[in-house]
């Protein structure tokens, strides 16, 4: 006897999706999840009385428009704020705004101009093409069925109607790094770094590593998926998993919250339920995982449940990440130089060169806490002031880059390094030390045990070519299966990837569907 | 001493020094690294040793591990094909394991010493997959191959010349039993194994006893015609006996390099040893899909008219090729020319009429000839005293 057709392990935006999706289609769902509020990474928490942030995610940025139409989110109350510009400050306060196709300040010239004009239309027909592969399960190579074969003749097709520069482009852009096609395309130093920083953000990759013009283009998709490009969620982005969870639940699905999962249940040779952390089991026709595959299955499932091959590709999976969150609590406006008004509602990067991201790169290799960072500032209280006390204003940044284990452990670094990343923003904000009302400091451990993303890795796992569509998280339990029968994967984990884009959610509810699997 | 008076490639086994001093052809082979002899005086004496008197092979270069651990009978039973929950303390089980896609890595043997104690001999360097088998398991992998000297003792009067070196009652030890003495003061390890199909056994030693144990056995074995056996007349025995053996009769998954030349459980006939009753283990998903696909290959043993050996014949069914042979000897004892081959399914079921392509040369004259053969069901040697208990003194 099952409890329910479907158990989805995790409430986080996949998971919910997972479930709204596979419950419109009537069946019985049930989403559980450890933490006491939805959405996962997407959450708001208050860090000292009054000022709330969004803790994890920062920005919304390429979540897909089919979903919040599919499942009336709006309607579920999902306010996102207006598109903003990025501006990339400049030490001599003359900063580099970028928004939309254009480009102000900081000298740029009309090369760069005209070039930033050709590289997004470049990257607009590389992620147009990259979309026909996001919206659907990854098609296999060797064991491709006949719905496989089918997205292959697409992709190829696609490729071909690209012509043949543009394709040529992409097979030799696709596998370098984003260090060269930046110094390829521009001049201006600023630019390249600001760029780039779209390349890096939650990786373990620097600008010259491999993979970042697949990790790029995988940010780029937000031109496609949700118009408008980076976006701060009204009410924090916690706002998004209680739109979720409503959504869901008008679709049916009963979300169980504050109940976490100890264990996926295997009897015989398939997956037959969850073991909740009370002890008590429920059972289902299908278990689908929206934690990380590592999580899934070393931690829920087990290596001994696996066969040898699978578990050490679990094993070997690589869930790195080198960005940190910085939360701060101020008593004012912050003073960036050079920046008034509306412009501090804006994206500020602080990179200033591609260097610079490379050198706050190279210790992150050696475990070590590097002299200066580089940062993806928001100051999301001026655009909601539900956010933080009248007058007062909460920051976030996405930090790069601070490693998982340093020499001497976080214990002993954590103020040192909180300290020095103050120290570095001061440089842009004077006086911002002292409008410091509370501050944390979040580094990657600290993000693991929050969120349940091992290695602290919100992509719930590096999105590098060899981890990626076909071969995502790892072959053998690619498609959304896995090795295991009953078992399915419906996270970040799973293709396409992660950043709050809902497609893993919802590509793996309709690849169940299809599959009948649930029938 | 068993070093060697300058460093050579191939290493000396702990037997080395006795070894050497009796090989009279000094016919060597490298087996998996180790410096080991061909033939000792004459192969078809040492054949016949083995099955009317007692012949000693030295077979200390096998890999052996020993698995320890509340986990160890749960790895094992993850890693293998067999139910290894059905091997009881103080016995063995020949095994064989498979990586996820259901192909042979190896065979080998598996001794439990103690509730959650377990040897494994292997032919193959197993370090990096034991390694491998360990995640999530809660067991001690150490790898004892240098630490133990083996000899396998085999033959009608084994059992006679072992119970002279102070092996009391062992005429009482079941096949696949295993046996604690002493000797030198050491332990000693004795089991009722081998890879002669024949009443035999294999002494289990630390090396400092190794040169001892030779001695002693050749001493007190002496009125039973012991003879030392080399790797080519063992060949003759195993084929005999139906045994397959590693990098011959397959090629372990992990050396393979080219696309579909692994073969699976079922494909070399073994299916006896996969237990699908077990929830898991290395392969099965892939094995339960090739059960019900189909394999593309079945194990034959082949019964040859005439008495040239089939070695590396092409088989036939009319004009076709279906198939290669693997191993192929004229076997002395049942007096029939026996062979392995890799047969294409559908072909050879057993009772198939074949015919095997053998080409031999006699003065620089070679000869073509089309040997007809059958499929047989099982070996031909399979003689009572190899599973009598108590064994049957000679």
């Amino acid at each position: 006897m099952t409890d329910y057709d479907a158990i989805i392990i995790g409430a986080g935006h996949n998971g919910l999706i997972c479930g709204a999706y596979l419950a419109k289609a009537g069946n019985k769902v049930l989403v559980v999840d450890g933490r006491d509020q939805p959405g996962g990474c997407a959450s708001t928490r208050e860090i000292a009385p009054g000022f709330q942030v969004s803790d994890c995610a920062q920005w919304l940025q390429q979540f897909d428009d089919a979903v919040v139409r599919d499942l009336g989110l709006d309607k579920a109350g999902l306010q996102v704020g207006a598109a903003k510009r990025t501006i990339a400050l400049q030490a001599d306060g003359d900063h580099l705004t970028i928004d939309g196709d254009l480009l102000r300040g900081a000298g740029i010239g009309t090369q760069d101009q005209a070039a930033y004009q050709s590289f997004r239309q470049q990257i607009d027909v590389f992620a147009k093409l990259m979309l026909k592969l996001y919206r659907s399960r990854a098609p296999k190579l060797v064991e491709a069925d006949w719905s496989d074969r089918v997205t292959l003749m697409k992709l190829g097709l696609g490729l071909k109607m690209m012509g043949k520069a543009n394709m040529q482009d992409l097979m030799r852009l696709a596998l370098i790094n984003i260090y060269d096609v930046m110094n390829e395309n521009f001049d201006h130093p600023g630019l390249k770094a600001a760029l780039a920083m779209d390349a890096i953000t939650g990786t373990n990759m620097g600008p010259r590593s491999p993979n970042t013009v697949y990790t790029y283009l995988h940010r780029a998709m937000g031109r496609q998926l949700q118009q408008g490009g980076v976006s701060q969620v009204m009410g924090g982005m916690g706002a998004l998993g209680t739109a979720l969870q409503k959504a869901a639940e008008a679709c049916g699905v009963r979300v169980q919250l504050g109940s976490s999962v100890q264990q996926i249940l295997k009897e015989g040779d398939r997956v037959t339920g969850v073991v909740l952390a009370d002890g008590s089991s429920l059972r289902a026709t299908a278990v689908i995982s929206s934690a990380d595959p590592t999580t899934t299955f070393r931690d829920l499932l087990g290596y001994q449940h696996l066969e040898t091959g699978m578990a050490r590709r679990v094993a070997q999976y690589r869930t790195r990440s080198g960005t940190a969150k910085l939360h701060l609590a101020l008593s004012g406006l912050p003073a960036f130089s050079g920046l008034e008004g509306k412009a501090l509602a804006q994206r500020l990067v602080i990179a200033p060169t591609m260097d610079a991201i490379e050198s706050a790169f190279n210790p992150l290799k050696y475990s070590e806490c590097g002299p200066s960072q580089v940062f993806d500032i928001s100051i999301p209280s001026i655009e909601d002031a539900s956010l933080a006390p009248e007058g007062q204003h909460v920051l976030t940044a996405l930090v790069h880059y601070l490693p998982y284990e340093p020499d001497g452990g976080w214990q002993s670094q954590r103020q040192p390094v909180l300290d020095n990343l103050l120290a570095q923003l001061e440089h842009y904000a004077p006086g911002l030390k002292e409008q410091v009302v509370a501050s944390e400091l979040l580094v990657p451990p600290d993000i693991e045990a929050a969120f349940g993303v091992t290695g602290g890795n919100w992509h719930h796992g590096e999105l590098s070519i060899d981890q990626a569509l076909m071969m995502r998280p790892f072959p053998g339990s690619t498609q959304y299966r896995t090795a295991v029968d009953g078992l399915f994967l419906c996270g970040a984990g799973a293709h396409p990837g992660g950043s709050l884009m809902g497609l893993p959610g919802r590509n793996a509810a309709q690849e169940i569907i299809k599959q009948g699997v649930l029938s | 001493m068993n070093a060697p008076q300058r460093d050579t490639m191939l290493l000396p086994t702990p037997f080395h020094s006795r070894v050497e001093a009796m090989c009279e052809l000094n016919d060597w082979g490298n087996w998996m690294g180790y410096t080991t002899p061909n033939a000792y005086f004459d192969v078809e004496l040492e054949y016949f040793a083995i099955r009317s008197t007692t012949g000693v092979f030295d077979l200390s270069p096998m890999n052996k591990y020993r698995i320890t651990g509340p986990d160890a009978e749960a790895f094992l039973n993850r890693m293998v094909t067999r139910n290894v929950s059905k091997l009881g303390v103080n016995r063995v089980g020949y095994a064989v394991w498979c990586n996820d896609a259901g192909e042979v890595m190896d065979d080998g043997t598996i001794f439990r010493l103690g509730e959650q104690d377990f040897r494994l001999c292997s032919y193959q360097r197993a370090d990096d997959w034991l390694h491998w088998c360990t995640l999530g398991f809660d067991v001690t992998i150490s790898n004892e191959s240098e630490d133990i000297a083996g000899l396998a003792v085999q033959g009608p009067t084994s059992c006679t010349v072992l119970k002279l070196l102070g092996c009391t009652d062992l005429d009482q030890l079941k096949p696949f039993g295993i046996a604690h003495f002493t000797f030198e003061g050491a332990p000693m390890m004795v089991s009722r194994t081998g890879f002669t199909g024949d009443l035999g056994y294999e002494v289990w030693v630390a090396p400092a006893q190794a040169e001892a144990l030779w001695d002693q056995l050749f001493e007190l074995g002496r009125d039973y015609l012991i003879k030392p056996i080399g790797s080519y007349a063992l060949d003759i025995a195993r084929i005999e006996a139906g045994f397959l053996q590693a990098h011959v009769d397959f090629v372990p998954s992990e050396e393979v390099v080219r696309n579909g030349r692994t073969r699976s459980p079922f494909e070399l006939g073994l299916e006896w040893l996969v237990d699908f009753s077990k929830p898991l283990f290395n392969g099965r998903a892939a094995l339960l899909a090739e059960k019900a696909r189909g394999s593309r290959y079945r194990f034959a043993m082949l019964d040859i008219e005439g008495n040239k050996p089939a070695e590396h014949s092409f088989i036939m069914k009319g004009d076709k090729v279906v198939g290669t042979v693997t191993s192929a000897a004229w076997c002395p004892t049942v007096k029939s020319n026996l062979a392995y081959a890799q047969i294409e399914m559908p072909h050879g079921a057993v009772g198939d009429q074949l015919t095997a392509e053998i080409y031999y040369q006699r003065e620089l004259h070679w000869t073509r000839l089309m040997a007809p053969c059958k499929v047989i069901d099982g070996p031909l040697f399979n003689p009572k005293r190899r599973r009598q208990t108590p064994a049957p003194p000679f």
